[in-house]
């Protein structure tokens, strides 16, 4: 679990190109969304087509995503549920 | 007095405030050298001169190439002052074409079928304006326009139209073109 975390955390800085911050900066517990990362809708569906290509795990209501991206731990609680790759 | 004249007349009361040029890994304002790369490819060059002249404005990053382009050389005209009345008046060769390319590639492959969300909203070459307006927080008249080459007259009838209407103070006009590996923005602030 610890690895996917970090795995996640890296993913998220590449695809949402989170050039300033690092994977230390992102806390396991730290909100996604409305904390210091600034991320906006755009990069929820970014997260959406993320979970699908790495992971196998297809949202069909977009608005799921707010439950699950939450934090870290919770993302990758919810990916090691679902993942189908 | 013939209409040539007096159109002359009124453009020449237009006054060009300040001009920046971004070509060939340089940036120039007025004239002077402001920023040198030694970088080969457009994406270098931007996020070298983005740390360099410290924009601290980490959506940049999420740009697409011609929405940095055009907010490098806004921003080196924008950057001190009052925009609240600022108009914005820019134009391109190629539109959004260099961006359009990168989202076709991501839907081409019915096996790899991912397409981006954030590489498809910078799908219209008008999004550059929107950058630029929400860095500034500016709700003023815009337009971009999809021209064979750079046309001055062209767009400063319009900025001067803008001016003339009382709808803004002062116009950010200028060309704004990239695609592939070519790129040059020449923008200029205008005022009655």
């Amino acid at each position: 679990m610890e690895n996917l975390k970090t795995e996640l955390k890296h993913k998220i800085i590449e695809v949402l190109n989170l050039e300033d911050v690092s994977v230390e900066e992102i806390k396991d517990t730290d909100p996604l969304f409305g904390g210091g990362l600034g991320l906006d809708s755009i990069d929820a569906l970014e997260l959406i087509v993320l979970l699908d290509k790495d992971y196998g795990i297809k949202l069909a209501d977009p608005k799921k995503g707010k439950e699950i991206f939450q934090s870290i731990d919770i993302m990758a609680q919810f990916i090691e549920n679902n993942r189908t790759k | 007095m013939p209409q040539w004249y007096w159109k002359n007349v009124k453009m020449n009361m237009m006054k060009k405030i300040t001009a920046c040029t971004l070509e060939n890994s340089k940036i120039t304002v007025d004239g002077n050298l402001i920023f040198e790369s030694e970088s080969n490819t457009f994406p270098e060059f931007a996020k070298e001169a983005y740390k360099n002249l410290e924009l601290n404005y980490p959506k940049f990053h999420k740009m697409d190439s011609l929405s940095k382009l055009a907010f490098l050389a806004a921003e080196m005209i924008l950057k001190d002052g009052d925009h609240s009345r600022t108009a914005l008046v820019l134009a391109n060769k190629s539109s959004s074409l260099d961006t359009d390319f990168k989202y076709q590639e991501s839907i081409n492959s019915q096996e790899n079928y991912f397409p981006s969300p954030a590489v498809f909203v910078y799908t219209l070459p008008n999004i550059c304006v929107g950058e630029i307006s929400i860095k500034h927080k500016m709700q003023t008249e815009n337009a971009f326009f999809v021209l064979d080459e750079f046309d001055e007259n062209f767009l400063n009838n319009y900025s001067e139209q803008l001016l003339r209407s009382g709808k803004a103070d002062k116009v950010l006009c200028g060309w704004v073109e990239l695609f592939q590996e070519n790129y040059k923005a020449f923008v200029y602030l205008l005022t009655l």
